[in-house]
C-alpha cells in the first residue's frame, strides 16, 4: 500500500529499517529533514539507536567511523559543504575498509553559496573509494538505503546513497515502505570481522611504508570492481523480496532501436521520462540511467550503446577547465570501441536551474549537428555575463 | 599481532602487569610520550579501546605490519581523535559493554587541529578519557611551534634571529579550557611522576563521562636535552611551576602538588637547547628570563603551589620521588 511520504522522511524509515545502532549527524540544508526525522523515530521509541547531534560533519564522519570499526551499525549523512569538509574522513572510511552507509543529499558547492540541488558534492569526492549509488526517484531512494547496508558490510567498503537535493529530498511521492520483516529478511544484523575487540585486539590505521603502499591500494581498487557483482546481487535479491528493482548497475529503457541515446544520473531520468512522453514528435531516445557511478559500469555502458549513433550526456556537475565529469568517463569507456556513438556532453539543472522539460526537443535538435558539443553547460544564458566572461 | 585469549576478568586480576604498549617500538631514546602512554595502558588495564590521533606516538609504534599495541588501537586522522572516541563510545553503549575508550593525541592534535572535536566530545559528555602527550611543539613534522610551545621557545617555525627571540606567544592554557566545559575531571601530570600518571588515570577510568589528561612529555630531539636527562628536565618544569600539576572537577580545583621551595626557571631553561639563546649576551634574554619567572610565579600564585611545613596532600609528589618513590599508587 504505497503511502505519501516526503523524500527525507522515506530516507529516515528506510535507516530506521536498517537497525543502525549510531547516527552520528550535523544540520546542512536539504540534508536536515533526514536527520529531523530520525531524531523523531529515537524521540518516540520506534528507533533504539545512539543519536549524536555533532558539532561538525567531520566529526559526524568521524563518530559513524569510530562506530562501525567497534563493531556497531552506523549512518551518517549530509550535503554540499558538509561533504567537502568531510572529505578527509571520507578517504580515510574507505582506505580503512570499515562498512557504513550515508546519504548524500546532493546540492551545489560554494561559492557562490547555493542552496540548490546539484551533484558537484558527490561528484568531488568520487575518488574516495567509496560506492556511489545515485537515485532517480525517492522509492529507489529507500530500496537504495537498505541494499547500500548488505553491499557495504559485504564488501567492506562504505556506500553512499545519492539523492537529489529539495527535486527528491522535500518532495512527496507515493512510496510502497518495506516492512521490518523484509528488511530483516534481506539485511542480516551488523557482523564487522575486524571490529575492535579487546578479547582480540587488533592495530587498524597502521602506517604503511611504500613497500606496501601500492599494494593496498591494488586491493582497494579491486574492492571496488568486484563490488559489482554486489551491487547487481543485492538489487535482485531485494527484487525477489519486494517486486522492485533499482536498475543494478545500469539500466536502459525507451525504445531499444533508437539512434540516439540518453544517460543520466539521479532525479534527471525522471524528468528525461516526462519529457519524452510530452515531445513524442521529436523522435525516440533510448534513455539510460546511471545508477552506480563507482563501481562505473564501462562493461554495462558499452552493452547499452550498442546500435546507438549519438550518445548525449547529461550531468549535473563540472570539472572547471576540463569539462563534463562522467562525459570524460564515458568517453574514456568507449574509446577505440567500433561503432561507437557519438558523444555530446551537457551540463544541467547547475545550482538548482530548472531542467524545462523542452530540454528534450532541444538535445534532439542538437545531436542533428555536424560537430558535437565536447561540453557545454546547458540553458546558459551569456547575456547575463560581460563580455570578457562568454 | 597478538592476541589475547584469556577472560577479561582473568587480565583484569594481573592488571599492575598488564602492558598495553610493548617494547620494540621505534620512539627515540628518552622518549617522553613513549614513557607515558606506556604508564597510561598499564593503569587502565585491558578493558579498553584506543583512538590515537596522527603523530609520533602512531608512528613509532604501528609500522606496518608491526604493531606495538596489545589493545584494540585505531589510527584514523590528525584532527578527529576525539571524534572516533566518541563513535566508539557510542558503539560500546549500543553494545552494552563496559569497555572504556581512551583517545590519545599530541599537543598539536589536542590544543590545535583537532580542538573543536575535542569540544564537542566534551560538551557530549562521552564516556571517553582524552590523554594529551604535551612535548610543546609538533615534533613528528620536524619541531614547529604549536599553540602549546611555551613563550621564548625556538622550533624551527618560531627560530631565534635578529628580531625574534623564540615564539611570542603565550602556551596556551588548555587545561582551563577543557576544566570550562565542566567536566567531571581534568588534570595535569608529568612523566616525572610515574606515580602520579597512575593515580591520575585509575581516577578517570573510575568516572562516567568525559575526563581528561594532560602529560607533560618531554622530547629530547625537539628540546635539545639528552634522552638520559628526560626525567630531570620533566622534574624542573613542575618544580619550576611551569608546568603544575593539578587537579579540576567540575571546573573546581580540588588538588595540586605543592612545592616547596620552588626552583628558579632559569634551572630548567638552561637544561635546553630551545631556550639556549635566553643565555646568551642580549638584553632581551634576560627580559625574557623575566617573563619566563613571572608565568612560573603566576601558577605558583594561582594554584597555590607554594606550601609550607608539613603538607598532607604531598605524599605522591615531589618529595616522594625525591625520596626514591613508591612502585604503585
Amino acid at each position: 500500500m504505497p503511502q505519501m511520504l516526503e523524500g527525507s522522511q522515506a530516507i529516515a524509515r528506510a535507516v530506521a529499517l536498517c537497525r543502525p545502532q549510531v547516527v552520528a549527524a550535523y544540520p546542512i540544508t536539504p540534508q536536515t529533514h533526514i536527520v529531523e526525522n530520525i531524531s523523531k523515530l529515537v524521540a518516540d521509541g520506534k528507533l533504539h539507536c545512539e543519536l549524536i547531534s555533532v558539532e561538525s560533519e567531520f566529526s559526524a564522519a568521524s563518530v559513524a567511523l569510530g562506530a562501525a570499526a567497534a563493531g556497531s551499525r552506523a549512518y551518517t549523512a549530509s550535503s554540499s559543504q558538509g561533504i567537502l569538509l568531510m572529505c578527509e574522513v571520507l578517504y580515510n572510511i574507505a582506505g580503512l575498509r570499515i562498512p557504513l552507509v550515508m546519504t548524500c543529499a546532493n546540492r551545489a558547492v560554494g561559492a557562490p553559496l547555493s542552496i540548490w540541488n546539484d551533484q558537484q558534492d558527490s561528484m568531488a569526492v568520487r575518488d574516495a573509494g567509496w560506492i556511489q549509488l545515485y537515485c532517480s526517484d525517492n522509492q529507489e531512494a529507500v530500496d537504495a538505503t537498505i541494499q547500500a547496508y548488505r553491499i557495504a558490510e559485504r564488501t567492506e567498503l562504505p556506500v553512499m546513497v545519492c539523492v537529489d537535493g529539495f527535486v527528491l529530498t522535500h518532495t512527496l511521492e507515493a512510496i510502497e515502505m518495506p516492512n521490518q520483516e523484509q528488511a530483516d529478511s534481506f539485511l542480516p544484523p551488523y557482523n564487522f570481522a575486524r571490529a575492535l575487540n579487546p578479547q582480540h585486539p587488533t592495530s587498524i590505521g597502521t602506517l604503511v611504508s611504500p613497500d606496501f603502499f601500492p599494494e593496498v591500494r591494488h586491493s582497494h581498487h579491486q574492492a571496488l570492481l568486484n563490488a559489482k557483482a554486489e551491487i547487481i546481487a543485492a538489487d535482485q535479491d531485494w527484487a525477489k523480496i519486494t517486486g522492485r528493482s533499482g536498475g543494478g548497475l545500469l539500466s536502459v529503457e525507451g525504445d531499444p532501436d533508437a539512434k540516439v541515446g540518453i544517460l543520466s544520473i539521479g532525479s534527471v531520468v525522471g524528468t528525461l521520462r516526462d519529457a519524452i512522453s510530452e515531445f513524442p514528435e521529436s523522435g525516440p531516445a533510448k534513455l539510460i540511467k546511471l545508477r552506480s557511478f563507482r563501481p562505473f559500469p564501462s562493461e554495462a555502458l558499452l552493452e547499452a550503446c550498442a546500435g546507438l549513433t549519438e550518445l548525449v550526456v547529461l550531468e549535473r556537475a563540472l570539472s572547471p577547465g576540463s569539462g563534463g565529469i562522467i562525459g570524460t568517463e564515458v568517453r574514456a569507456a568507449l574509446a577505440g570501441v567500433e561503432g561507437a556513438p557519438r558523444i555530446h556532453n551537457f551540463a544541467v539543472g547547475l545550482g538548482g536551474r530548472d531542467i524545462p522539460l523542452d530540454i528534450y526537443p532541444r538535445l534532439m535538435e542538437a545531436v542533428k549537428s555536424p560537430s558535437p558539443a565536447t561540453f557545454a553547460i546547458f540553458d546558459v544564458n551569456l547575456e547575463k555575463l560581460p563580455e570578457a566572461d562568454r | 599481532m597478538n592476541e589475547i585469549s584469556i577472560p577479561l576478568s582473568e587480565l583484569r586480576r594481573k592488571q599492575p602487569r598488564f602492558a598495553g604498549l610493548e617494547s620494540g617500538h621505534r620512539a627515540c631514546l628518552g622518549c617522553g610520550q613513549a614513557l607515558a602512554a606506556r604508564l597510561v595502558t598499564e593503569a587502565a588495564g585491558p578493558d579498553v579501546m584506543i583512538s590515537n590521533a596522527t603523530g609520533c606516538l602512531e608512528v613509532f609504534t604501528t609500522p606496518w605490519p608491526e604493531s606495538a599495541w596489545r589493545l584494540p588501537w585505531m589510527h584514523s586522522l590528525f584532527e578527529n581523535a576525539a571524534a572516533i572516541a566518541s563513535g566508539m563510545e557510542a558503539a560500546m553503549k549500543a553494545q552494552g559493554k563496559s569497555t572504556k575508550v581512551i583517545a590519545m593525541g599530541g599537543d598539536g592534535s589536542t590544543f590545535d587541529i583537532g580542538f573543536q572535536a575535542l569540544s564537542g566530545m566534551l560538551e557530549r559528555n562521552h564516556n571517553v578519557l582524552y590523554v594529551c602527550y604535551d612535548n610543546e611543539a609538533y615534533m613528528n613534522t620536524g619541531i614547529q611551534r604549536s599553540s602549546s610551545t611555551p613563550h621564548a621557545a625556538a622550533t624551527t617555525t618560531s627560530p631565534v634571529g635578529k628580531e625574534r627571540m623564540g615564539k611570542r606567544h603565550l602556551k596556551k592554557d588548555i587545561i582551563s579550557i577543557i576544566a570550562a566545559h565542566h567536566v567531571a575531571y581534568a588534570a595535569t601530570a608529568s612523566v616525572a611522576y610515574p606515580s602520579d600518571i597512575r593515580k591520575k588515570v585509575r581516577r578517570a577510568m573510575a568516572i562516567e563521562g568525559a575526563s581528561f589528561l594532560q602529560i607533560h612529555a618531554p622530547c629530547p630531539l625537539g628540546w635539545g636535552h639528552d634522552g638520559a636527562v628526560s626525567i630531570e628536565v620533566a622534574r624542573l618544569a613542575v618544580q619550576t611551576g611551569l608546568f603544575p600539576l593539578i587537579e579540576l572537577e567540575r571546573g573546581e580545583l580540588t588538588g595540586a602538588m605543592p612545592l616547596r621551595t620552588p626552583k628558579p626557571v632559569a634551572e630548567y631553561l638552561k637544561a635546553q637547547q630551545r631556550f639556549g639563546h635566553l643565555f646568551k649576551d642580549d638584553p632581551r634574554a634576560l627580559e625574557e628570563l623575566e617573563h619566563l619567572q613571572a608565568i612560573a610565579n603566576h601558577h605558583i600564585e594561582i594554584y597555590g603551589l607554594r606550601g609550607d611545613g608539613v603538607d598532607s596532600y604531598d605524599s605522591e609528589g615531589a618529595d616522594t620521588v625525591r625520596r626514591g618513590g613508591i612502585r604503585w599508587a
